[in-house]
């Protein structure tokens, strides 16, 4: 098994701190039960739970798959495993921006690499890091389903397409 | 050949998501008269007779695949959208999602009272569609709202709804089992086939996945009729078809036309060329898992069967041009990547053969080829294909094998000389490591 990275929470806290415990806020929680009366069963609401989670705390802590897993009567493990499947969910906090840089192909052509470099530099953090200050995270991602204006940046939950990196440039300053 | 409006006859209305701008257009009405007027059997004959297929990247006839759905099976019957649009290169549910939601939610409608859904049946779209999910959501309120949904649609006994469920960032939950198991919870690894979906799917139960297109034609048929449906393409490749076209290419964008508009037409006549005066290099015709075709071999209709006669595949219609400015070795890395990424990790010959292909490429790429590489890259495939579970290690094969054979004398040029063919070039830096 590969070791994990020493900046990943989950390096130093394989088991989750009692006293980092977390609980749905009751309009979460409210969402969440609504999210148990669309499946047919209580584990095929985990995917929805965690994003519910992410939305809740930004990102999924050692503490969140276990209150994930205590909700849904599954095992820790089989919460982290699903956790670790899936690339959004975030297995360490990110930024107050995500800014995700699509780089396949039809990106690329559209010179997404570019703006990616140029973020990772103007920033100063590696692939995946996030400044210091906590404002930004930067992530190469796969296609973002599109490609017909690309290149595209998902910033958060938003995208933005016929992207450049001027258009990055004159962005990032309003991004506070 | 002319672009038509039929899939898109909507989108650009203005208010075009609104369900009263739907209605206007005699929207519902096709659900009415399917739920109230026809069998269910009546239904899927009507499909078969229309000839569909699937809009996905499998091409498999539709109306059949209803017909394989068990009628007395101990557990229910699902219907299961497949929104995940992750292909590389495919952008066009995302149309019908954002700028249509209607027509998607009349479809399941229909389609879940042939095949006998579940009063629950499922959209899966992917998680990164944020907007399209709020779209959607919104849509689905205002369809229940009207009686469209939930229990007793149309004064029938048919009781049914939809629930938007989000994917999570995963290329292989697009893959009919893939989505299936994250729709139960799981992480989505691809199951053994047999038993098909059609008899042993969701929950246990039997389960129809259909792409969001190929659902969106299903109203129309119902309306117009099998025959008219036929009269756009050509036999056993019929009706209307969306078509994305990106990368090198002056007018990017989604594009309908009958089944089967010429390539090279498409590229030069309603897509403006390459851009920059630069020529074509190579076209990836049906998505990043369809082999490569040559500039002298796009003279050809984009239909399932042409596609396939001429030695690739159309798979979500997902066309991305190459210019001659790129470096072959490099656009090939950057699909090899995205599959050593997205491989589920069930089967080693997909998990590991993957990363070896990323792994050689990046190092051709880098100068660090030798010549063995490239009987190497040539014998990889046939180690993967029909090897492993799902269709994505033979995808992963799709554009490398064809590319080696296509450009031998690049990648020999790249591996003597150490550096891109003269002319072409690199479009990322060597210097900064991979991101994820
Ligand atoms: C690796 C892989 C990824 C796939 N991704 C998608 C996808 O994003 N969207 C889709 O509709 N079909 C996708 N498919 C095809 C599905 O497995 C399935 O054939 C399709 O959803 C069936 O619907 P259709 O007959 O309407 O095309 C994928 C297949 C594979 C092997
Ligand atoms: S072929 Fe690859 S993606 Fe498909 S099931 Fe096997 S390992 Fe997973
Ligand atoms: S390649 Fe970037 S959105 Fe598809």
């Amino acid at each position: 098994m590969a070791e994990l990275h020493p900046d990943n929470p989950y390096a130093k806290d394989r088991f989750a701190d009692p006293s980092k415990a977390v609980e749905f806020p009751p309009e979460a929680r409210k969402r969440f039960e609504h999210i148990l009366t669309r499946y047919p069963s209580k584990e095929a609401a985990l995917l929805p739970t965690l994003h519910l989670a992410q939305e809740t705390w930004g990102w999924i802590s050692p503490e969140t798959v276990h209150y994930v897993s205590e909700l849904l009567d599954l095992s820790p493990a089989n919460v982290f495993g699903v956790v670790s499947f899936y690339n959004m969910y975030n297995q360490k906090p990110v930024g107050k921006y995500h800014l995700q840089v699509c780089t396949n192909l039809s990106c690329m052509i559209n010179r997404a690499y570019d703006i990616y470099e140029g973020l990772c530099e103007k920033l100063h953090v590696k692939p995946g890091g996030t400044t210091p200050d906590g404002l930004y995270t930067v992530t190469e991602v796969e296609c973002l389903g599109s490609c017909g204006t690309a290149p595209v940046v998902q910033i958060n939950n938003d995208y933005h397409e016929n992207m450049s990196v001027e258009e990055m440039d004159a962005l990032l300053p309003k991004l506070k | 050949m002319e672009p038509i409006k039929v899939l898109t006859a909507n989108i650009d209305k203005p208010n075009s998501t609104a369900i009263d701008t739907y209605l206007q257009s005699g929207g519902y009405e096709r659900a009415r008269k399917a739920l109230t007027t026809m069998t269910p059997d009546a239904i899927i004959q009507l499909v078969k007779d229309s000839e569909l297929r699937g809009r996905g990247g499998a091409g498999f006839p539709t109306g059949s695949k209803w017909g394989f759905v068990p009628k007395n099976a101990p557990r229910p019957t699902y219907l299961l959208c497949n929104a995940d649009e992750s292909e590389p290169g495919t952008f066009k549910d995302r149309v019908i999602i954002e700028k249509d939601p209607h027509l998607l939610i009349e479809s399941m409608i229909i389609t879940g009272f042939a095949i006998g859904s579940n009063p629950m049946s499922y959209i899966y779209i992917r998680g990164e569609f944020h907007y399209g999910a709020t779209v959607l959501e919104k849509a689905l309120a205002e369809a229940r709202a009207k009686g469209f949904l939930g229990k007793g649609v149309f004064g029938t006994s048919f009781d049914f709804d939809i629930t938007v469920a989000r994917g999570a960032g995963a290329y292989i939950c697009g893959e009919e089992t893939g989505l299936i198991e994250s729709i139960e919870g799981h992480r989505g690894q691809p199951r053994v086939k047999p038993p098909f979906p059609a008899i042993i799917g969701a929950f246990g139960g039997p389960t129809v996945v259909q792409n969001v297109e190929t659902l969106a034609c299903v109203p129309l048929i119902v309306e117009n009729g099998a025959e008219w449906f036929k009269s756009f393409g050509s036999p056993k490749n019929t009706g209307p078809k969306l078509y994305c076209i990106s990368g090198a290419i002056n007018k990017p964008g989604v594009y309908e036309f009958p089944l089967g508009v010429n390539l090279k037409e498409l590229i030069y006549e309603h897509c403006g060329g390459i851009p920059g005066g630069r020529k074509l290099k190579a076209v990836i015709p049906g998505g990043a898992s369809a082999p490569m075709l040559l500039p002298h071999e796009i003279d050809l209709p984009l239909n399932f069967d042409a596609v396939m006669k001429a030695g690739s595949m159309l798979g979500s219609a997902a066309i991305i041009v190459i210019d001659d400015s790129m470096c072959i070795v490099d656009a090939v890395w950057r699909l090899a990547k995205f599959f050593a990424h997205e491989s589920c990790g069930q089967c080693t010959p997909c998990r590991e053969g993957t990363n070896w292909i990323e792994t050689v490429l990046d190092r051709i790429e880098r100068g660090g080829g030798v010549p063995e590489d490239i009987p190497l890259l040539m014998d990889m495939p046939e180690n993967i294909t029909g090897r492993s579970l799902c269709a994505l290690g033979d995808a992963a094969c799709g554009p490398v094998l064809s590319s080696i054979h296509k450009f031998t004398d690049e990648f020999r040029y790249h591996i003597e000389h150490k550096s891109c063919l003269p002319e072409t070039k690199r479009y990322r830096r060597l210097d900064f490591a991979s991101g994820h």
